[in-house]
């Protein structure tokens, strides 16, 4: 590359820049390693270390609160990242391929819910539940209950427009007379996004897939607002219990969850390989707050 | 002869833009066909039209003689080979050459039959199950074209696809493209904006400028006589003259002289004549020029060497002309600043209307 | 094999008359397929996203019963007029001010670590920027809770100053900590787009300025800045929307004095139970965060 011609080796700028960049990894990391250290620390006390074990994580399996929370944390993440995934890629694909009137409002219906804080999405969906709910009261005389129910709901509201801006980046990105040779090779528009179109944004669509499950694994405002007593997800539980002090159980169930993003991030990582990895995070999720 | 394809008033307007206007075009069966212009000029445009990319906004389109205008591109009996060459980088060479077949649903027995052929015909059965992205450019170009042939088109469109690559390859193809098309016999509309490529390949040539087609004829045809200042301009290197219609065989430049050369224009109308820098001679002002051609004297003020042409600027009283003379061991060659004089044969001047 | 037919005017009227639009109705019925493909997403995002919004709007003019309940009858602005009350003017204050200086710590940072890491060879600058991605897409809650952890009352840090011979440090509950937390929970988000311009930047063009006899700063400050506006715009924005209506940072190291808009907001629903002012607190924060995003989009930035 050029680039070695632009900053040359070792110059006093070029160590300050990588000071300041081994720094920034130290910054991003010490604490993740360090709550990682500390779920093994055998002792009550979170700041006295006195030997290795693993006690907090077969305890966290024992406590029926966090596995009944995890379970719900899953089932809320699998149905909103299936839904919202089918309902965001459609969105990409009539927002990429297709001109019809009302797009542009659309399209900005499409795009508000990311740069909307999530604060403002909670208060938005728990006035909404509750006026809906009465509705159905005053039509049917039967209350529908906040629950599993409404948080899958809300979820899939604020992960449709994350799956359709990853996806559709890779559709921009699609030779569109990839699409074309496939119709003028007698396949119907049917076929030809079955055949091509689709096989070749399906990175996009996992990427945008993996955003939506990371989103709804990771949200607690809108999920605490909609949640309704009884129906609590991970994130919600754990953000209870962190409010109120440090705990070692606490860390073993961060040190899970961070786990399991990580995994993710492999996961999304061995999707997008060779297809730029950051072309898919340049459009960052604003979800957590 | 039948006609292939035929277009009867086609205009294509996108919002405001108009950009094909009332196009009159019939292909005949069989024939190389290449539409010939500009960036922007509509070719592209007519082409997807034909393949079914866009439809008209108005206007009638025929396939041997069924009206298409509308049908989407999977029911024409059409195949395009892209400027791209749009191959589906997730499928192997060889699934890429059956995907038509495989969309028409021929028994697969027949498919691998016929995608070996045609993959033998573009000699590339070796590269089989190759992905796209592992072949160069000029094979991926083949690749392109057996998938459109494997389907056997009545037409097939071709929109740029020596484009990318380089020269040699470029001519190398050309060659192979206008053989292949004989063998098989089928009718290839042809668009570029290349007029060599045009001239080398086609049967017959569309010029088309602004959404409009201003002539089609034989390569012969449109090099040797332009109908209009802009074909003559946009093939090849052409020297223009404004002159004065005297009548059907004559005409009159500034300078008074009188030139025989055919033309329709009624007399007194300003018409251009236009001669290809190749058709001048160039003689010393002292020889005898034969009886029956015109000339002009000038003088030689610039002289660029060519390998096997001198390119001459010559000053005159029409102006500057260009001059081709080959680089031949009996041919003259003249410095610059010494006095010539331009002599061409009333057969080389084109006379063209404004 | 007739070239130019030139066919009778009036036919061709007559015809244009007749079928002023051959290609009306497939563009018609391609248009009806791509409503078609976007209605489901449509109906879904207008009942659950569109309709919420309009409702929040609408409860921020409602009146609050002195048990707590929302009236939806005397409409008034009380809400908004609210809003310039000094404790509110303060929370918004303050949450401004740590957005701000979150944002520009973040862009002072990244910049150079961004550009360091643009600057590798491929293969360094694929594993550096998965770095970046790991924590970038880990949970928030877990991220935010270790800093919980590192600056509690007897977390390491208290205890390294502590060893070290000073004072021991006490951040937590202070407004330091939830500058700490947001800086630490939004910094890749400054970092990706950043790295996103740098990487795709031409560098042949500083090159160019070099050769046109700038130094160092001047080619940086003349070429490689300007260029990279984009990366530092969308960064900005960014890290600033979420950090202004942060929750979870100052719920878990912010303390009582430290309230920002975010959790005060939330607590008007939760605890004081007055939805009208609590509307109108979320459309005030979602007009500055549509202004920040319009500024983004003036800027000649393409896509969020």
């Amino acid at each position: 590359m050029t680039i070695a011609a632009g900053v040359r080796p070792k110059s006093p700028i070029e160590r300050l820049l990588a000071a300041n960049s081994w720094l920034v990894y130290a910054f991003f990391y010490a604490p993740i390693f360090l709550l990682i250290a500390l779920s093994f620390n055998d002792n009550e006390n979170v700041g006295v270390w006195t030997s290795a074990s693993t006690r907090w994580y077969s305890e966290m399996f024992q406590q029926d609160d966090v596995m009944r929370a995890l379970r719900n944390s899953l089932i809320v993440a699998s149905v909103s990242t299936l839904i919202s995934t089918l309902l965001g890629t459609a969105a990409a694909i009539s927002l990429e391929r297709f001109r019809f009137r009302g797009q542009r409002v659309y399209d900005g219906l499409v795009y508000l819910p990311i740069i909307i804080p999530d604060v403002t999405m909670a208060v938005m969906l728990l006035l909404f539940f509750a006026q809906a709910f009465n509705i159905i009261d005053g039509l049917f005389g039967s209350k529908p209950a906040f629950g599993l129910g409404t948080i899958s709901l809300a979820h899939i509201a604020f992960n449709i427009s994350f799956v359709a801006v990853v996806v559709r980046a890779r559709l921009a990105q699609l030779d569109s007379s990839l699409e074309e040779a496939a119709a003028d090779l007698y396949a119907t528009r049917w076929q030809a996004f079955r055949y091509v179109t689709l096989p070749l944004i399906m990175p996009g669509v996992a990427g945008g897939a993996l955003l939506a499950l990371t989103l709804s694994l990771d949200d607690v405002v809108v999920t605490s607002f909609v949640a309704g007593p009884g129906a609590t997800t991970l994130p919600v539980y754990v953000f209870g219990l962190v409010r109120r002090g440090v705990t070692p159980l606490i860390n073993a169930v961060s040190t899970v969850m961070l786990a399991a993003s990580m995994a993710l991030v492999l996961i999304s990582l061995f999707f997008q390989r060779g297809t730029g990895t950051v072309a898919i995070t340049e459009e960052e999720p604003l979800e957590e707050t | 002869m039948t006609d292939s394809v035929k277009l009867t008033g086609v205009t294509k307007r996108f919002g405001d833009v108009l950009a094909v206007d009332d196009l009159h075009l019939n292909v005949a069966d069989g024939e190389f066909f290449s539409l010939l212009g500009p960036s922007g000029c509509g070719k592209t445009t007519t082409l997807r039209m034909i393949a079914g990319f866009e439809f008209p906004t108005s206007g009638s389109l025929t396939i041997r003689g069924q009206e298409m205008a509308l049908n989407p591109p999977n029911e024409r009996p059409v195949n395009t080979v892209f400027q791209s060459y749009a191959l589906f980088p997730h499928m192997t060479i060889e699934e890429n050459v059956g995907f038509g077949l495989r969309m028409k649903k021929v028994a697969p027995a027949d498919i691998a039959q016929r995608v070996k052929r045609t993959l033998d015909m573009v000699q590339l059965s070796h590269r089989a199950s190759a992905s796209p992205s592992q072949l160069s450019g000029g094979q991926q170009q083949r690749v392109a074209l057996a998938r459109a042939l494997v389907n056997e088109p009545q037409v097939l469109l071709l929109d740029e696809p020596l484009g990318a690559l380089d020269l040699k390859l470029r001519q190398a193809m050309q060659l192979e493209l206008k053989d292949l098309q004989q063998r098989v016999g089928i009718t290839f509309i042809y668009v570029t904006h290349d007029q060599d490529e045009a001239l080398t390949m086609s049967d017959r040539i569309g010029v088309m400028s602004d959404g409009k087609l201003l002539q089609v004829g034989g390569p012969q045809d449109i090099y040797e006589h332009p109908r209009s200042r802009f074909v003559a301009d946009f093939i090849g290197e052409i020297n223009l003259m404004p002159a004065v219609a005297v009548d059907r065989d004559s005409v009159k430049l500034l300078d008074g002289q009188v030139l025989m050369a055919p033309h329709d224009a009624p007399a007194g109308r300003s018409v251009t004549v236009a001669i290809r820098p190749e058709r001048f001679t160039l003689f010393r002002p002292d020889a005898e020029i034969p009886s029956g051609r015109s000339s002009i004297a000038g003088k030689v003020i610039r002289r660029i060497y060519h390998g096997d042409v001198f390119l001459y600027d010559v000053d005159t009283a029409e102006g500057l002309l260009e001059v081709k003379e080959e680089n031949r061991p009996n041919v003259e060659v003249f410095e610059i600043d010494s006095q010539v004089v331009v002599s061409w044969s009333p057969s080389a001047a084109t006379v063209i209307e404004d | 094999m007739s070239e130019h037919p030139l066919p009778d005017p009036a036919d061709t009227i007559a015809e244009m008359l007749h079928q002023p639009e051959l290609e009306s109705d497939a563009v018609r019925s391609e248009s009806r397929r791509g409503v078609l493909i976007a209605l489901p997403s449509w109906i879904y995002l207008t009942l659950f996203f569109a309709i919420p919004l309009l409702i929040v709007v609408v409860y921020s003019f409602a009146t609050r019963s002195s048990t707590g309940l929302t009236r939806l009858t005397g409409w008034n602005i009380e809400s908004y007029k609210r809003l310039f009350d000094p404790l509110v003017a303060e929370i918004a204050f303050r949450s401004i001010v740590l957005a701000v200086a979150t944002t520009l710590i973040c862009l002072a940072v990244s910049y150079p670590f961004a550009y360091y890491i643009a600057t590798r060879t491929p293969k360094w600058r694929n594993l550096l920027i998965v770095l970046v991605l790991i924590p970038f897409w880990s949970n928030f809650l877990v991220r935010t809770y270790a800093w919980r952890i590192i600056l509690g009352s007897d977390g390491p840090l208290a205890q390294i100053t502590e060893w070290m011979g000073f004072e021991p440090v006490r951040l937590l509950f202070t407004n330091s900590a939830v500058l700490i937390g947001l800086v630490y929970g939004y910094l890749p988000f400054m970092v990706l787009p950043l790295y996103a311009a740098l990487e795709r930047m031409d560098w042949s063009l500083v090159e160019a300025a070099r050769d046109l006899y700038a130094d160092g700063w001047t080619a940086f400050r003349k070429v490689t800045w300007p260029l990279s506006r984009p990366g530092v715009i969308a960064g900005s924005i960014l890290v600033f929307i979420p950090s202004l209506g942060a929750y979870v940072t100052p719920a878990l190291l912010g303390g009582a004095k430290t309230t920002l808009l975010g959790d005060y907001i939330v607590s008007q629903f939760l605890a004081a139970r007055n939805q009208p002012f609590g509307s109108a607190l979320s459309v005030a924060v979602m007009v500055v965060m549509l202004g920040a995003v319009v500024v983004y989009f003036r800027s000649g930035a393409k896509n969020l």
